[in-house]
């Protein structure tokens, strides 16, 4: 807990008694922070700790109520993002702030235009680029759409805006979020040339070992302060996230059903489905997922897992071949409907919460029934009984820890987890005999992570099948009996959860087993 | 039949074309300049009409065809201030708001031209030297003799007042600033990602206010064409809801100035052949009703709106009040 005396560099940012408050919330209170220059920061928090308005202060899209930022030593006033990029601040958003229907040169000269007409500034910024992807090795096709590109290129994209703005700082929010790990080794390889050209690196992000793999130094928000600020090779992920929770977590550490029951929840044969623009998304795949046993699929993003998911949710139709859900046999003949899964015991928590799982502008009663907003226990004739559903969703998110428990508020202003809480309270509510779980904790803190993977056990054990999709390696791990791989629509490699190891499970996801072999 | 396909007929038919597309051009380069930017403008009809209204009545006033445009650009340019405030400083809904301009205008054309010409709505006739009148291209005659372009040049393209000519020059001013100036970049961003435009350092109100600006100063000099140079004098709803063809027709042409223009030039076609029908019995169906033909425009809108065009994508952002909020 010891703020460590940070060796006598000049200081790239300086921040002073940063305070902001939005109503009755203090997002940031007394932020102090120093970044020394040609070093990567790392600022670990929970969601809501105030890191995003922290960096949004220093980006101009926000004013700190109080406080003072310096640069290079020299107070600045940061009044809008053209002021932030003319102090040599360059941000790469968690959303990326791209025009999709722009190639990336027009993307990259939007607002760095040198005169008025384009022909120039295309032809200068074309040789800058070229010498910005030589010397950084981030190589993207200049004239491709934006929209059409992978998210790893999008990303480089709006780093080489930043650059091509002579950024000397760069900060990333959650950069990693969308990536698969062969795009964030490589973004850390980019990262890592940066510092050693001079470029001062703030990286925002929530996964501690990123911060130990590629941070120089560490500080740690909680509830709008910073409350340490260490060397990252004095510090470790079980002190962080300590310091990030503000309290002890234990490990999790779950038994794994080796030999489950011989009764089948779900029973994949030889499933195969195409979508419109002719691609197969998920090429003959069979498994099974026995009753009272976790099937965690394991992936890299955009590998059929999604589309296995909503097939077995009832949500797309399956192309041909055949599935059996909880004794219902499904095929494109004879299709079920999500309403008619929910009725016979399947219960899907989806995998984009704020798509498919709640509607934002409902309150957190509302969407505490959707897709049961039917059931005679919430109606009353031909309306919805709303004090039911309030004392319901009362119930729901006392058992599940939603905070603030209050099913009058919006559900948009509820944090990424405790929607989820909700809609895995509204799901496992229902006591289902399979559930279909996708991304369970994406965007979610390590606080409300635990309480999450704690009831899929719990509702395992209740004899449950279920079947877990997530991109999280760990996850996967931590919580299957039974391991899938999918690669390209098709099934790679199984494995037990008992035995999993990551480096073979790395492979798999790769599909480069063979080469290693 | 001969009458009707002759060579002089065919050229007086396109010269019509030309004349009718007129305000449909400026009005479709006006909208696509607000819509690119991110502002539905669903109020080219009334600032059209206001524009027109005022050209006429200044130009009855003051006996100057110039005067009179820069009147009508300046009500224009207002009314679009009106829509700019409403839409991008109140974040108010854009098609409430040009619709509220719409009826304004309609309204406020008449209640004034009758309390200052008392002549039921209309402004008074005007004299020739207080109209923009047609003149002959320079050089037209030397090229007559030349078969084919030679009568299209003179007969088509040469004998038009000022104003047609600005408007076809709009198009390529439109598609060159568009596509080849920094403003034009700007504004194709800041119709599909307002906050990519801000974060890039760029006001995203002031592009706005510039974009519906633009618009305001074409449809003046669309107004102004309808009452001084095509007319000799303002009539009450002359626009007659031209504007929103040319708003169908920017959308037809998926917000793009070249296709736009053609779009233009195909309703104008239809109008102008629905004036030469008239009374005309075709063979093998006869004469064929008056209300038919004229209606054929607004039919074609709605058959071609309906799917035959394709899928149009409109800007991302478009209707989207901006709030700089994360």
């Amino acid at each position: 807990m010891i703020n460590q005396p940070l060796a006598n560099q000049p200081l790239s940012i300086e921040l002073r008694k940063i305070s902001k408050r939005f109503g009755r919330v203090q997002a940031n209170k007394d932020i102090d922070l120093k970044v020394q220059r040609g070093t990567i920061h790392g600022i670990v928090g929970e969601n809501g700790a105030g890191k995003s308005t922290l960096m949004s202060i220093l980006y101009g899209f926000y004013q700190a109520d109080k406080g003072e930022i310096l640069i290079n030593g020299k107070p600045v006033k940061i009044k809008s993002s053209r002021d932030a990029i003319s102090s040599g601040i360059g941000m790469v958003h968690q959303h990326f702030m791209l025009v999709d229907t722009f190639t990336v040169l027009e993307n990259v000269i939007l607002g760095a235009e040198q005169s008025a007409l384009l022909k120039a500034s295309e032809v200068n910024a074309r040789e800058a680029l070229q010498h910005l992807s030589d010397e950084y090795q981030m190589s993207v096709p200049l004239d491709a759409l934006v929209g059409e590109l992978p998210v790893g290129q999008q990303q480089r994209t709006e780093i080489l805006k930043a650059l091509y703005r002579n950024a000397e700082i760069l900060i990333l929010d959650e950069p990693t979020g969308v990536l698969t790990p062969q795009e964030a080794d490589q973004l850390f390889r980019v990262l890592q040339a940066l510092k050693e050209r001079g470029v001062t690196v703030i990286l925002i992000t929530h996964k501690l070992r990123e911060i130990m793999d590629i941070t120089d130094n560490v500080s740690v928000l909680r509830l709008g302060e910073i409350v340490s600020t260490h060397r990252t090779a004095d510090t470790s992920t079980a002190e962080l996230a300590e310091l990030m929770v503000g309290r002890k977590l234990q490990t999790q550490q779950f038994n794994k059903i080796d030999n489950p029951t011989t009764d089948n929840g779900i029973e994949v044969r030889n499933l195969t489905v195409t979508d419109e623009r002719g691609l197969t998304r998920l090429d003959n795949v069979s498994f099974e997922v026995k009753r009272g046993e976790i099937v965690g699929i394991a992936g890299v993003a955009g590998n059929g897992q999604s589309t296995l998911l909503e097939v077995l949710a009832g949500i797309q139709s399956p192309g041909s071949g055949s599935f059996t859900i909880n004794d219902y046999q499904v095929d494109a003949n004879s299709p079920i409907t999500p309403k008619e899964m929910r009725e016979i015991g399947v219960q899907h928590v989806p995998e984009d919460r704020l798509r498919l799982g709640l509607v934002k502008s409902f309150s957190a009663a509302e969407s505490s029934v959707l897709g049961y907003q039917n059931r005679k226990r919430f109606n009353w004739r031909l309306f919805l009984n709303i004090r039911k559903i309030r004392a319901a969703c009362k119930k729901l998110m006392q058992a599940f820890d939603v905070r603030p428990p209050d099913p009058k508020l919006k559900s948009s202003s509820f944090s990424g987890g405790n929607q989820q809480k909700l809609i895995l309270a509204r799901e496992l509510d229902k006591s289902p005999a399979v559930l279909l779980v996708g991304q369970p904790t994406r965007g979610v803190d390590i606080g409300a992570i635990e309480l999450i993977h704690q009831k899929i056990i719990d509702i395992r054990d209740d004899n449950c099948a279920v079947l877990l999709v997530s991109v999280e390696l760990d996850e996967i791990m931590t919580l299957s009996d039974h391991i899938i791989v999918m690669f390209e629509g098709h099934i790679v490699g199984t494995m037990k959860g008992s035995d999993a190891d990551k480096t073979t499970l790395g492979l798999m996801m790769a599909n480069a087993m063979d080469d290693a072999a | 039949m001969d009458s009707l396909l002759n060579a002089q007929t065919v050229l007086s038919t396109l010269d019509a074309t030309l004349r009718v597309s007129t305000p449909l051009i400026l009005c479709a380069m006006a909208g696509l300049f607000s819509e690119r930017s991110g502002i539905i403008d669903i109020s080219l009809e009334g600032k059209m009409l206001s524009a027109a209204f005022a050209s006429g009545a200044l130009a009855a006033v003051t006996g100057s065809a110039w005067i009179a445009l820069a009147g009508a650009i300046i009500t224009s340019i207002l009314l679009s201030l009106l829509h700019g405030f409403a839409c991008i400083t109140n974040r108010g809904d854009q098609v409430v708001s040009g619709l509220a301009i719409n009826v304004l205008a309609s309204g406020l054309t008449i209640v004034l031209g009758i309390a200052w010409f008392s002549q039921g709505g209309q402004t008074p006739a005007l004299a020739s030297e207080a109209r923009f009148m047609p003149f002959e291209l320079p050089l037209i005659e030397s090229i007559a003799h030349i078969p084919f372009i030679g009568p299209f040049m003179q007969s088509v393209i040469s004998g038009h007042n000022l104003l047609v000519y600005v408007a076809l020059l709009a198009v390529p001013l439109t598609w060159w600033i568009v596509y080849k100036t920094r403003f034009g970049l700007q504004l194709r961003a800041v119709g599909e990602n307002p906050l990519a435009v801000d974060t890039a350092g760029i006001s995203v109100s002031q592009l706005r206010y510039k974009s519906v600006m633009i618009a305001g100063i074409l449809c003046g000099i669309a107004g102004t064409y309808l009452a001084i140079a095509q007319n000799a004098a303002f009539a009450r709803e002359m626009t007659a809801g031209q504007g929103y063809i040319a708003l169908a027709a920017m959308i037809f042409g998926k917000w793009r100035p070249v296709p736009a223009l053609l779009a233009c030039l195909m309703f104008g076609f239809l109008d102008a052949v629905s004036i030469r029908l008239q009374g005309v019995a075709l063979p093998g169906i006869g004469e064929v009703p008056v209300q038919l033909i004229q209606a054929l425009p607004y039919v074609l809108t709605v058959v071609l709106l309906a799917g035959f065009i394709g899928k149009a994508v409109a800007p991302k952002a478009i209707g989207v009040p901006f709030v700089k909020e994360r």
